[in-house]
């Protein structure tokens, strides 16, 4: 029996630009977080959080009236990118993001505060800047948590349903991502297929985590 | 606690501070250093104002050339020790520069290996080449001997006296050790709730 590849290839496209893009950000906004005495520090972390406790349908909710193109933000991209956000792979991106954001966010925030103090303020004292010290001492000194964020980030992102439910809809080949296609596939009594989607999906995930807990098992192997 | 210090110490001059813990002797050292800011007063490292509050005067850390040695080395985990010695190197200073540092200090043989491989002894040997690659202005000690024992303890103190003759650049250290104080300083601050209680000269002040 042949199966429709193209949800799975939609659903790693989406992994892999989402978890590309929350690299490129959050790290930056973990590392402002971990240093950061201003009051604008405990909101910001509340906000970054709660994509965690939020019920993805209630996010996806609010996702979908933001980013209309009677909203603002949806409005000025029609308007000056001639782009719709809403049921485009764009908008389950942008949504993917912001769901996915602490599992990157706060694991690389929990590795530069497990950094000793000392480590950074060694390095400013030898001379260095900050960016210096975060790109030849504290990123170095913190993989783990960077691979946390990459893996979890994107074993998140591969399985997500509810948001990209509500921002992009079932469209085949667009927003239709393996998670869908596994509830449509059920919905129809389709079985086979149904396992064939959730299969693929559990040995992604689960090979992704085996590679995380091997490589930070080793990791700690060699700092003893 | 309020600390409260005033003091001044020579161009070529090795000062400890002596006191109970809390009493504010690792707190001085890092405000000299500008990893802390005090809330009122200045440090200034000869004509230079590296801290006045009242000019609002506060040069950054990398900008001061204090060299510091801390309580737990702070080595790089992720670079060997001929990485750690290289980091502090200024642009244009070549590897032979480095190579010549870990031979100063007796550890070149260790020069691949890393910190996690090290004893305390290696481990500070490495921190001194590492803060004196940077060419500091001042050297600032904090207690870098207390996690030793008695021997290599004693070796350290015989490196660091060493140092001071050779370098003619002022040494601040903190110490709870009486003895190692006597041997090293010319002169010692005993603080005691963040004040100085006496200065003066280490074998009238510790009553050994």
């Amino acid at each position: 029996m042949g199966y429709d590849f193209e949800p799975l290839l939609l659903s790693l496209k989406l992994a892999f630009l989402t978890t590309a893009i929350l690299f490129a950000a959050g790290v930056p906004l973990a590392w402002w977080l971990s240093r950061s005495a201003s009051w604008l520090r405990l909101p910001l972390q509340v906000l970054v959080t709660m994509p965690l406790v939020l019920p993805p349908t209630v996010l996806g909710f609010y996702l979908l009236l933001g980013l209309s193109p009677t909203s603002w933000i949806g409005g000025l991209f029609m308007k000056y990118l001639h782009l719709r956000l809403v049921f485009t792979f764009i908008g389950i991106t942008i949504g993917s993001v912001i769901f996915s954001l602490p599992f990157m966010v706060n694991s690389v925030l929990a590795g530069f505060e497990g950094l000793p103090r000392s480590l950074s303020e060694a390095s400013r004292v030898l001379g260095k800047t900050e960016l210096q010290t975060l790109f030849h001492v504290l990123l170095p000194n913190m993989k783990p948590a960077l691979l946390t964020g990459l893996a979890l980030t994107f074993a998140h992102t591969m399985g997500e349903f509810g948001v990209v439910l509500m921002i992009g809809g079932k469209i085949p080949g667009v927003t239709r991502v393996a998670s869908l296609a596994v509830y449509d596939e059920v919905e129809t009594l389709n079985f086979a297929a149904a396992h064939f989607y959730a299969g693929v999906l559990f040995t992604i995930s689960f090979v992704f985590l085996l590679m995380l807990f091997l490589v930070n098992r080793r990791f700690y192997r060699g700092l003893q | 606690m309020d600390l409260f210090v005033e003091a001044e110490v020579g161009s070529a001059e090795f000062a400890c501070f002596y006191g109970p813990s809390g009493a504010g002797k690792t707190t001085i050292l890092r405000m000299i250093a500008g990893l802390t800011s005090p809330d009122e007063g200045f440090v200034r490292f000869g004509e230079t104002l590296w801290f006045d509050s009242k000019a609002k005067i506060n040069v950054p850390t990398r900008l001061r050339h204090a060299g510091f040695l801390f309580q737990d080395y702070a080595l790089f985990p992720n670079m060997t020790v001929r990485g750690n010695v290289a980091y502090a190197r200024k642009r244009g200073t070549d590897a032979a520069t480095v190579d010549a540092m870990l031979d100063r200090v007796g550890i070149r043989a260790l020069g691949d290996q890393y910190p996690v491989m090290l004893s305390g002894g290696q481990k500070q040997r490495v921190a001194l080449a590492r803060a004196f690659m940077e060419k500091p202005a001042v050297l600032l000690l904090d207690e870098p001997l207390s996690a030793l024992d008695w021997e290599m303890r004693r070796k350290l103190q015989d490196d660091i006296a060493g140092i001071h003759k050779n370098f003619s650049i002022p040494l601040l250290m903190v110490s709870h050790d009486p003895l190692e104080i006597t041997k090293l300083a010319d002169t010692v601050y005993c603080l005691e709730q963040g004040r100085i209680r006496a200065t003066g000269k280490p074998e009238s002040l510790l009553q050994l």
